[in-house]
Order: C-alpha cells, then sequence, then structure tokens
C-alpha cells in the first residue's frame, strides 16, 4: 500500500467516525402509548415541542406490529405481546403521523407536539 | 388476498433489486448463480430467525437492540460493496486488459463472490423478516383462509421476483465493456442509500443524535412509498424526508467508495499486450 493509498484509507475512517457524533443523554419527554385491537391509544398524544421524546409502546395485541412514521423517521417491529421504547428527536410545533405499517390504513396516530 | 400480495411485493422488490444488480455483476463467472442462491438461502433462514426472535431483539440492548441489529447489518452489506468495487478496481480491470480471451470469468472476479452473497443475504434477511412477521400476524389475526394468504404471498413473491428478473436483463443488455463502469457506479450509489439506512438506525436508537433535522421533505413530489420511489429508494438511496446527517453520511461514502476505487486502481490501465497474438479483440 503506497503513502498516498494509506493517507486516503484514513482520512476515510476519520471522516466515518466524525459522521458518528457523540450521543448526549438529554431529559426525554417521555410518552405511553398502547395498542389494543388495532387502535393506539390515545391516537393523538401531546408531547412537548423542542425536546426529545422517549415512546413506550405496549402492543396488547396477539399479533406484531410494525411501528413506523415518515415524519419521526422512525420503523421498529414490536411483537404480539411485547413493548418497545422508541427515540424520537426535539421537535418543532406541528403533527406528526405514525401507523402500523402492517395496517397502514385503518392503525394509525398523531404525535402532537406543542 | 390482496393485503398479502402488496406487502409480499413491496418488501420483495427492494431485495429483489440488489439481487438482481449482484447476479448481473457477477455473471459469467463460475459459481456466481450457486452463490446467488447460498445468500438468498441464507437470507431465508436468517429472516426466520430473526422473525422469530422479534421480541427478544427488541428489548436487547437496553431497548435498541432492533436498531444496533440493522445498523451493524447495513454497515455489513456497506462494506462487502465496497470492498467488491475497490478488489475490482485494483485487479479486474487489470486482469481484463491482459487476459480478455480467457472469458468472461476474468471481467467479473470470482473472489469477491463471498462478499456479495453476504450482500444478498443481508438484502433478503432485512425484507424476509418483515414478510414472516406479517404473515404471522395475519394467521394470528385469523379471519383469512390459509390458502388465501398463500396465494396472496405467492403473487407477491412473482411479482417482486420479476422486477429482480428485469433489473437483471435489463443490466444484462448493456455491452460487456460498459458494462463494468455501470455496474461500480451502481453499486456505489446502492452501498451509500444502505449506509444512510444504517445511519437512521443510528439515530433511531439515540446513537447519533447530531443533526437529527430533516434536510428536505419531497413527499409531496416522490413519496419514497410508492412503486418508483421504492425502486429510487434501493437503487441510490432516495428518501423523502432525510435527516441531515443521513445526507452528510450518503455523500461521505459516495465520496469514499469513488476514492477509494480511483486510488486502488492500477495507473496503467491500458497496458497494451505483451504478445501480438492477443490483439484480434
Amino acid at each position: 500500500m503506497t503513502r498516498t493509498q494509506l493517507s486516503v484509507l484514513a482520512l476515510t475512517i476519520a471522516l466515518a467516525a466524525g459522521a458518528a457524533a457523540p450521543a448526549l443523554a438529554d431529559d426525554a419527554a417521555p410518552v405511553q402509548i398502547t395498542l389494543k385491537d388495532h387502535k393506539f391509544d390515545p391516537a393523538e398524544p401531546m408531547v412537548p415541542a423542542g425536546r426529545p421524546i422517549v415512546i413506550q409502546l405496549a402492543n396488547q395485541d396477539a399479533t406484531p406490529a410494525e411501528f413506523e412514521s415518515k415524519e419521526l423517521r422512525v420503523e421498529k417491529v414490536v411483537a404480539g405481546g411485547g413493548s418497545i421504547t422508541v427515540k424520537v428527536r426535539a421537535l418543532k410545533p406541528g403533527r406528526y403521523r405514525f401507523f402500523d405499517d402492517y395496517h397502514e390504513a385503518t392503525t394509525q396516530g398523531f404525535l402532537v407536539a406543542q | 388476498m390482496i393485503g398479502a400480495l402488496i406487502i409480499v411485493f413491496r418488501e420483495v422488490i427492494e431485495a429483489g433489486i440488489i439481487v438482481g444488480i449482484v447476479m448481473a455483476v457477477t455473471q459469467g463467472v463460475r459459481g456466481s448463480r450457486l452463490m446467488a442462491g447460498a445468500g438468498v438461502a441464507a437470507g431465508v433462514v436468517g429472516a426466520s430467525l430473526v422473525a422469530a426472535f422479534a421480541g427478544a431483539l427488541a428489548s436487547a440492548l437496553n431497548g435498541v437492540g432492533q436498531e444496533l441489529f440493522n445498523a451493524s447489518i447495513l454497515s455489513l452489506a456497506v462494506c462487502m460493496l465496497a470492498w467488491h468495487n475497490i478488489w475490482m478496481a485494483s485487479h479486474g480491470r487489470q486482469l481484463a486488459a491482459e487476459a480478455r480471451q480467457l472469458g468472461q470469468e476474468v471481467r467479473s472476479g470470482a473472489r469477491s463472490l463471498f462478499a456479495l452473497a453476504i450482500v444478498v443475504a443481508v438484502a433478503v434477511m432485512r425484507e424476509g423478516s418483515e414478510i414472516a412477521l406479517f404473515l404471522y400476524g395475519l394467521v394470528a389475526a385469523g379471519g383469512t383462509t390459509a390458502g388465501d394468504l398463500l396465494l396472496g404471498s405467492a403473487l407477491g413473491l412473482a411479482a417482486g421476483v420479476a422486477v429482480s428478473a428485469v433489473t437483471y436483463f435489463g443490466l444484462a443488455t448493456i455491452p460487456p465493456h460498459r458494462l463494468f463502469a455501470v455496474t461500480t457506479g451502481l453499486i456505489t450509489f446502492l452501498a451509500a442509500g444502505l449506509a444512510a439506512q444504517a445511519a437512521n438506525f443510528l439515530q433511531q436508537a439515540g446513537v447519533a443524535t447530531a443533526m437529527s433535522d430533516t434536510a428536505w421533505d419531497t413527499s409531496a413530489i416522490l413519496s419514497d412509498t410508492s412503486l418508483f420511489g421504492r425502486v429510487l429508494h434501493t437503487l441510490i438511496g432516495y428518501s423523502d424526508q432525510p435527516s441531515v446527517l443521513q445526507v452528510v453520511v450518503y455523500a461521505v461514502t459516495l465520496a469514499a467508495i469513488f476514492t477509494l476505487t480511483k486510488v486502488f486502481a492500477p495507473r496503467t490501465i491500458a497496458r497494451p499486450p505483451q504478445t501480438p497474438l492477443t490483439q484480434n479483440g
């Protein structure tokens, strides 16, 4: 390997490491959502704007679901009878749609940031 | 039935395009069909395991097991694609220039077959586990007869395989001397798109918290859940609402693989053959 090749390799690794910036432990606002009979409860949970959010989703159905949101950039499988934790970035005020990817037309809700 | 068809088709497209590209890249290499088959088989086994242990995976590592698992296997696929491109640049082109008469197997370089088998396995595993979970859900919920479900899934799978075949045969029409450049470019963009997806999972896990703002929102123009949007998502990593970090990771991956491929490519690509006997092509 030549010097040029080595330095390019080193630069690549440095850039990749820089992209994965250090995580900061913020005081995240918790939200609890339950999924039962393919309905989210609450369907429109309120969260504070400008603070990171931690969603606790409990799936009380026997079937697995995929909790997904384009706006929140979340995509996570929750087993039947299982529960998951989803971390969401600090949001600007607004309504953010989420849904079960397996039942998108019927199983949906909105995270309301104020 | 329609539900099963749509979901299975949607998931199979993404894996199918990747399998189609990999098969076109390794076209004519001895053992490449076996490699693709083994990759798909390993992916199906992996998908079943991931689906069966979805609950345990989700709660692992303080609740971010699923995200870190996805980020890890996507990163593995990115590394394998990058390695393939770099290996091809440093060996394949030189070999092809010196030994054209040996035929197509030299053009593609059998050594990186294993790396591409891993890429196929990762793609099939990721999409396959979602199909398995979805079908399990349909069965558990009842209301659909098993035959109906099976028919829908089979049709969805067939449609997905057709997309894979279109990708493969589309690439196969490219003249051999251009194919190398085309597939190198395709693999670079494919890898950058997968890297951006991995970045998204790291953000979802809270491991990477910087640059989490949305870079742009083009969902009104081209949604990445539409058919065309999905194809672009797989091919070049198109996303309608990416985070700034995803865009940065995408650009860095693209630049890194492009640069490394150039750096590792031999300087004397167009070296004339040693003997005049090979000067007939």
